[in-house]
């Protein structure tokens, strides 16, 4: 005699939970970090075309962590519904509520409908006129969506990189300063950086990070990958000679020191108008 | 759009399904009703009802490609708008100028900005130039019903091209006709109903590898010229400060040059055609 399947909703649920947490946390961490002029995102990703940061709308980003092939269908879903919504609206009308909102309905059904949850985290960050209008909302895989203030860290021993920023975290740091306080904590915890000599954890090297910022004095595309000579020069390890500058190529939204409409060299972080975003880009040239 | 698709049921199923980099493309199954040359062609000629833009040009120079467009939209033998902009930046190394139904034409200029946008924020990587060209043509040949009715969209295309083989010039021109034909044009190009007269002054002012400046004057000069002899173009305007508006595309990128810098060449020209006037004047007794 066979017994009939029967397993509670309670059970269900916390299985489907949990399958979906241990997914994530094998996967390395991601840091979004408000700083003074704007919002940091940094991933610890050995892969320079598998992305996990991406750029949503003009004010919009996403960073996830999970896996690649669920967070990659959910980033296209929220460039095409920013596109259609700002294409049959307004640019001005496309917000990053919206697209959270979307984010946590589709997680939330595919959660609850589908045998296998999605094992992804994300967050989508909204770069405002002011330092109080940044918005950062973090999604789980459940569909659960909270508004984090400072900074949101996903993945991997997120709580540990969690720890490490409470301390060293201070609201309205340079972007160097961010970028240091956030790398030297996606660093403590990483396998990566593990096995080095000296006591504690190397620090992740350019080559190992995946950075971008939402620049808020940037016009209308906010957002800028930091790649090459200037990763290096905003991580001060003296590599910046050494790297090419990324020559005009096939990267996104390159260009243009005062060009209008958001173009901007995403590899050069002093043609964003405004001042320097560190003292090796201007040479001492205050003297 | 539906409504729905933005806030309670999270993403609709198309949003999620096929993998594609184009927005245009992902709208014809999305949203339909909100691309052109889906909607139902008018029956009668609507052409003197709808305002129509008039001249564009643009030239190769040294380093990229300059186009420039003059003010005028013309609705029959009124003027419908003296102000109004016919030259867009496309994305960051390129740029779209438009002649025909203004109101259809500046739909799909917005339509292929976005469209571009969208392929590289899904693709990480931007169009090849000639990609960029192609995809302009196929938004016109749609429009083929609408242009037999009066509402001809015809733009001129033109960019910096980040992967000219070496001895060739960056800068790039393309031409289209209304049935989406897509050429590429050496060295200068016009499109609209003072063409004619724009191409005949570029024929004598332009040549192969001019620096940016004075390839800047032959742009202005074109339009003026253009705006001499075809009713439906716009000259300089002094009086409103309005001077056409042109666009240089070099390997910084698409630019609009100010208003002072166009009009201190347009200005220029005039007072030299005055001079020039002046003298073949008969002297007076």
């Amino acid at each position: 005699m066979t017994m009939p399947y029967y397993a509670s909703a309670e059970q269900v649920m916390r299985d489907r939970s949990e399958y979906a947490r241990k997914g994530i946390s094998r996967g390395r961490s991601v840091a979004v970090l408000t700083y003074a002029d704007g919002v940091l995102l940094i991933a610890e990703n050995p892969s320079s075309t598998l992305h996990k940061i991406g750029e949503i709308y003009d004010r919009i980003g996403f960073a996830a962590v999970g896996r690649y092939s669920e967070f990659e269908s959910l980033r296209v879903a929220g460039v095409r519904l920013a596109d259609v919504r700002g294409y049959s609206y307004n640019r001005r009308d496309v917000t990053g509520r919206i697209v959270a909102n979307a984010y946590a309905q589709t997680l939330g059904a595919i959660f609850t409908e589908q045998m296998k949850p999605y094992e992804v985290e994300l967050c989508v960050a909204e770069v405002g006129e002011t330092p109080d209008r940044d918005q950062l909302y973090r999604l789980t895989f459940d569909g659960s969506v909270v508004d984090e203030p400072d900074f949101v860290v996903m993945g991997g021993q997120a709580d540990a990189v969690t720890g490490h920023l409470r301390e060293n975290f201070h609201a309205g740091m340079g972007l160097a300063d961010a970028l240091k306080v956030g790398v030297d904590a996606l660093s403590a915890v990483s396998p990566a950086t593990a096995g080095s000599q000296h006591g504690g954890h190397a620090r992740l090297s350019a080559e190992q990070l995946e950075v971008a910022v939402l620049d808020r004095r940037r016009p209308k595309r906010a957002f800028r990958r930091v790649v090459g000579a200037a990763l290096h020069t905003l991580l001060g390890d003296g590599a910046s000679t050494a790297q090419t500058p990324e020559g005009p190529g096939h990267t996104p939204s390159h260009p243009a020191p005062g060009t209008p409409a958001g173009l901007g060299d995403p590899a050069a972080p002093d043609t964003a108008g405004g001042a320097g975003y560190d003292e090796h880009a201007e040479d001492g040239g205050e003297g | 759009m539906n409504e729905s698709s933005a806030g309670r049921s999270g993403f609709p199923p198309a949003y999620l399904d096929r993998v594609g980099s184009s927005f245009t493309d992902f709208l014809s199954t999305a949203a339909p009703e909100l691309l052109p040359g889906r909607r139902p062609v008018p029956t009668l000629p609507v052409g003197d009802i709808a305002p129509h833009g008039t001249t564009i040009v643009a030239v190769t120079f040294d380093g990229g490609v300059l186009m420039g467009g003059d003010r005028r939209a013309t609705m029959g033998n009124l003027i419908s708008s003296r102000d109004i902009e016919k030259v867009y930046p496309a994305d960051s190394y390129s740029v779209i100028g438009i002649a025909g139904a203004a109101g259809i034409a500046i739909e799909m200029v917005k339509l292929y900005q976005v469209e571009l946008e969208h392929y590289e924020k899904i693709e990480g990587l931007t169009m090849s130039l000639d990609g960029k060209a192609n995809r302009l043509a196929q938004m016109i040949r749609g429009n083929l019903g609408a242009a037999l009715q009066g509402l001809a969209v015809v733009p001129l295309f033109a960019g910096f091209d980040l992967d000219a083989a070496a001895g060739t010039g960056p800068g790039r021109i393309f031409s289209y006709d209304v049935t989406g034909g897509n050429y590429e044009e050496r060295g200068y190009a016009a499109v609209g109903s003072g063409s004619l007269f724009a191409k005949n002054s570029l024929k004598k002012t332009w040549r192969s590898g001019l620096p940016a400046d004075a390839a800047t004057r032959t742009v202005v000069e074109a339009l003026y010229d253009a705006a001499d002899d075809d009713s439906a173009t716009g000259g300089p305007d002094p009086v409103r400060r309005l001077y056409p508006i042109v666009y240089r595309v070099d390997a910084e990128g698409a630019v609009r040059l100010t208003d002072a810098e166009v009009a201190a060449v347009a200005d220029q020209i005039v007072t030299e055609r005055a001079a020039a006037d002046r003298q073949n004047m008969p002297r007076e007794a």
